[in-house]
């Protein structure tokens, strides 16, 4: 365990304390973000975060656009997992429309946001790895998630940010090769991912670095509004598909893991068992697919095939409106969250009844819990910092917005 | 309103503070409720305070400017959550720009701090007793708060992005 930080401080003379700069391009801050550290030797005695390096005004931007114009710009937040922001954006027009949305729809959606959760999930934990020094541990779980990647792009066509679906459902059906890909992962994938879990959970080096690197107790995590992996290896199980279920996800059996020190390790743990729960519950929307239809039936929103627009006056019609925007729209004030790769991702969404939102506020996870860093690792040598700031997976696109 | 939780937090907060309930109204099944923006600190605080009512964790804070209304250009939203209850809610204060002064509410949740500075700097709301309330994404010598709506994202002379064509008209800003 760590010493006392008021130990540390007080020890601390300050003839022998130096200022450093972690970061703003250090490799391990894996992100523009700067941390201004007072050390004693090897114990950081206080640190000063600077955030905004990327910051690109995607709350501003989204007043100019139309409602589907934003999709794009929600990829561009947590890139780890662009789909659930994407989905969990068109969840939130949906509901200020008020739309029904199929049930295959729905189970579509599940399928892919726990795909991203996994491709997230595994990217943090392999990082992780190699920043307490395990670099082989990051090259296997690469593989696994370029057919993730393979997945995204057979139905959005993308990789990374992926502009996924529509709003009203997807903008294609899973083809045939989609089918056959993620029949092929979920065969190959349990025994690929155990073999990376074996190379880390329980590795005494491993361990070694992780236990104690970083903790936070429930109640500090709470006060400072957590959410995610982050929250729930420190011990509190609150996660939104449970708490406020969206899109089905009341229909499938998983478990919320929970960690007990919210250190390192609890966060690595955590996440390793999410994503064995991700893939029983894309087991079990897979297996249990209902028939139907990919979208929902909503001319004012979903743009009509391509080829009717061109030899089809209705469908012409209804694809200049919504491309231009003419599309009535119900005034109100909505929130919508969802469960991202690092926690609540939630919509805060104003309509006044224009063409583009009077006021959209992202609620990002990472923003909100990166706030703590200092004081989770204030007594710590820099070597767990580094493992710190990897293992609560601030991603500086959701930091800054 | 439709959700029963809603109803008794509502008649809970009523009962509690009384005249300083400017208005409330439930929207997409979420309570909201305006308060007097003096009185919105000890009601948050009452509210995390309280047994039943148990609101014990902060979702986020946002502003938001709405430049025609006069004597209430700003508006504070403190979205809260009750996971007892499993209940969300709204909590609004509106300030007008001459006095942009809010007390803050750092000393109940540690998270509001970035929270609030985000406010700070986007829209120039100044909470009272912040501990180091300072810009946060934007850069330090930034002279405006950029998310006001006077300032207009686009070329004001791009004729296709005009706001009547958004929908509304409020070029008189």
């Amino acid at each position: 365990m760590s010493q006392d930080p008021k130990e540390v401080i007080q020890a601390a003379d300050p003839a022998n304390v130096a200022t450093i700069n972690f970061g703003p391009t250090h490799p391990s801050t894996h992100g523009i973000f700067q941390n201004i550290l007072k050390v004693d030797g090897e114990k950081i005695i206080s640190s000063e975060q600077t955030v905004g390096y990327i910051h690109r005004a995607f709350e501003k931007l989204a007043e100019r656009r139309p409602y589907n114009q934003i999709t794009p710009i929600t990829d561009r937040l947590n890139y780890c997992s662009s789909p659930i922001n994407n989905i969990g954006w068109e969840m939130t027009v949906e509901k200020l429309i008020g739309v029904d949305i199929p049930k295959r729809v729905q189970y579509m959606r599940v399928i892919i946001m726990e795909l991203a959760r996994i491709a997230d999930h595994l990217i943090c934990n392999s990082v992780i790895g190699v920043d307490a020094g395990a670099l082989t541990s990051f090259f296997y779980p690469f593989s696994e998630r370029e057919k993730i990647y393979e997945l995204y792009e057979e139905l959005s066509g993308a990789r990374l940010t992926t502009n996924m679906g529509r709003i009203g459902g997807f903008e294609r059906d899973f083809t045939p090769v989609f089918h056959q890909k993620l029949k092929s992962f979920l065969k190959t994938f349990p025994k690929a991912f155990e073999e990376f879990d074996s190379m880390l959970a329980r590795n005494r080096i491993f361990m070694d670095r992780t236990k104690g690197a970083g903790p936070i107790s429930a109640e500090r995590a709470l006060s400072y509004s957590f959410s995610g992996p982050n929250l729930r290896a420190a011990g509190v199980d609150y996660d939104v598909r449970a708490m406020n279920p969206y899109s089905s996800y009341e229909d499938f059996d998983f478990i919320i893991p929970v960690g007990v020190n919210g250190d390192t390790y609890d966060r690595f743990m955590v996440r390793q068992e999410e994503i064995r729960q991700s893939l029983r519950i894309i087991t079990q929307a897979y297996n249990n697919l209902p028939e139907g239809d990919y979208k929902a039936d909503l001319p004012d929103f979903y743009l009509p095939p391509k080829a009717d627009v061109y030899n089809n006056m209705e469908a012409l019609i209804y694809h200049f409106k919504i491309v231009m925007g003419e599309t009535e729209l119900p005034v109100g004030e909505v929130y919508h969250a969802v469960e991202g790769g690092n926690g609540e991702l939630g919509y805060y969404l104003i309509s006044d009844g224009g063409r583009t939102p009077y006021r959209l506020q992202f609620r990002r996870p990472c923003f909100i819990y990166y706030q703590a860093y200092p004081e989770m690792i204030k007594g710590l040598p820099i070597s767990d910092a580094v493992l710190t700031l990897s293992s609560i997976n601030v991603i500086a696109g959701e930091l800054d917005a | 309103m439709e959700n029963q939780n809603n109803q008794e937090y509502l008649t809970a907060i009523q009962a509690a503070f009384g005249a300083d309930v400017l208005a409330h109204e439930e929207a997409f099944g979420m309570l909201n409720i305006e308060l007097t923006p003096a009185r919105i600190h000890d009601a948050i605080s009452w509210l995390q305070q309280h047994q039943d009512l148990s609101v014990n964790y902060l979702t986020n804070i946002a502003g938001i400017h709405y430049p025609e209304s006069a004597g209430r250009e700003f508006a504070v939203v403190y979205q809260l959550h009750s996971w007892k209850n499993n209940v969300r809610l709204r909590i609004k204060g509106y300030l007008p720009k001459e006095n942009l002064h809010i007390a803050t509410i750092t000393d109940l949740f540690a998270g509001a701090n970035w929270m609030e500075r985000e406010t700070y700097d986007f829209f120039g709301i100044i909470f009272d007793g912040h501990p180091d309330l300072r810009r946060i994404l934007n850069m330090d010598d930034m002279d405006y708060f950029p998310m006001r709506k006077e300032y207009v994202l686009e070329d004001a002379t791009r004729e296709d992005k005009d706001d009547r064509f958004f929908g509304r008209n409020n070029n008189e800003l």
